[in-house]
């Protein structure tokens, strides 16, 4: 699974406020925290705000402030604002498609990775990831510590 | 469910006189099959003392509001010894308030001091709380995948 780079930037916005749903943070300091282009960033943004994940405050010091819940929104339902997860097989147009049980049979098969694909995306919370997250910095500063 | 609610529950290990508690929690069975069904989980979990078999019932005032059910398997699918969790509920009126995992850290901490490293356990797929619920306590898809089929 390649996710595009629409919903990367998306989901990393998305943590990053999530992470702290009181603080407002601008465009330009997500991008900046993140290495990322501000330009693409901003496209993604007025996306999450229309969908409702995210609110943007206007005035000195506004920016954007996340209005999911973060113990329910899920993983996929970030991505599936930018892109579908349902894979395609670049079958050629001159094939009989309906007469082919080569093709019925790879089918069945992508569908059956699509459907764990979500499984697993629809089921991680963006709770899940930051408290993920967390362990893993908790673990890497333990090791750090014990190496110096 | 307030803070002070989450502060009176307690695990404990399950007794025969829970048997009717934990079958008006249980929402898989079907009512029928229910009693047979529940009489030798307790045969097998409760009333044999056996530390590789651990059946817990969180409490509060006096009530059981919840229970999990596992154990530690050897060797089954070629799976060294592992530990899993087959049962799990919380009363629709005391969820959001922990108990749950207040109940796979009690079993964890058992499992681990019956001797084994890894707790496993499998939830339907379309159960997206459940499956939910178990990652939020840091499960993630394991070493082996689950295969079936319709019998013809």
């Amino acid at each position: 699974m390649k996710l595009n780079k629409a919903s990367l930037f998306a989901l990393i916005a998305v943590l990053e406020l999530a992470s702290d749903t009181e603080q407002q943070l601008s465009t330009t300091e997500i991008a900046e925290r993140h290495g990322i282009s501000t330009h693409h960033l901003a496209k993604v943004m007025r996306n999450l705000v229309h969908e409702g994940l995210v609110q943007a405050v206007r005035g000195a010091g506004g920016g954007y402030r996340f209005s999911g819940n973060v113990k329910r929104t899920t993983l996929l339902d970030v991505i599936q604002l930018f892109e579908t997860l349902e894979s395609e097989l670049d079958v050629p147009d001159q094939w009989d498609q309906k007469g082919n049980q080569i093709i019925t049979e790879l089918q069945s098969i992508t569908n059956e990775i699509d459907e764990l694909t979500k499984a697993v995306l629809d089921t991680i919370t963006l709770a899940t990831v930051l408290k993920n997250s967390q362990r893993r910095v908790g673990i890497l500063s333990a090791l750090s510590a014990t190496t110096t | 469910m307030d803070r002070d609610m989450k502060e009176k529950i307690s695990i404990r290990d399950a007794v025969a006189s829970d048997l009717d508690a934990v079958i008006s929690l249980d929402q898989w069975a079907p009512q029928e099959e229910k009693p047979d069904y529940w009489s030798d989980v307790f045969d097998h979990y409760v009333r044999r003392d056996n530390n590789d078999r651990l059946f817990l019932v969180a409490e509060s005032n006096n009530r059981v509001v919840g229970f999990i059910i596992g154990e530690v398997r050897a060797w089954e699918f070629g799976s060294p010894p592992c530990g899993w969790v087959f049962a799990l509920a919380v009363s629709p009126n005391s969820r959001q308030i922990g108990i749950g995992e207040q109940m796979f850290e009690e079993i964890s901490k058992r499992l681990k001091q019956a001797g084994v490293t890894t707790v496993r356990t499998m939830v339907d797929r379309d159960d997206k709380l459940t499956l939910s619920f178990f990652r939020s306590l840091g499960l993630c898809t394991g070493k082996y995948i689950e295969l079936e089929k319709q019998i013809d």
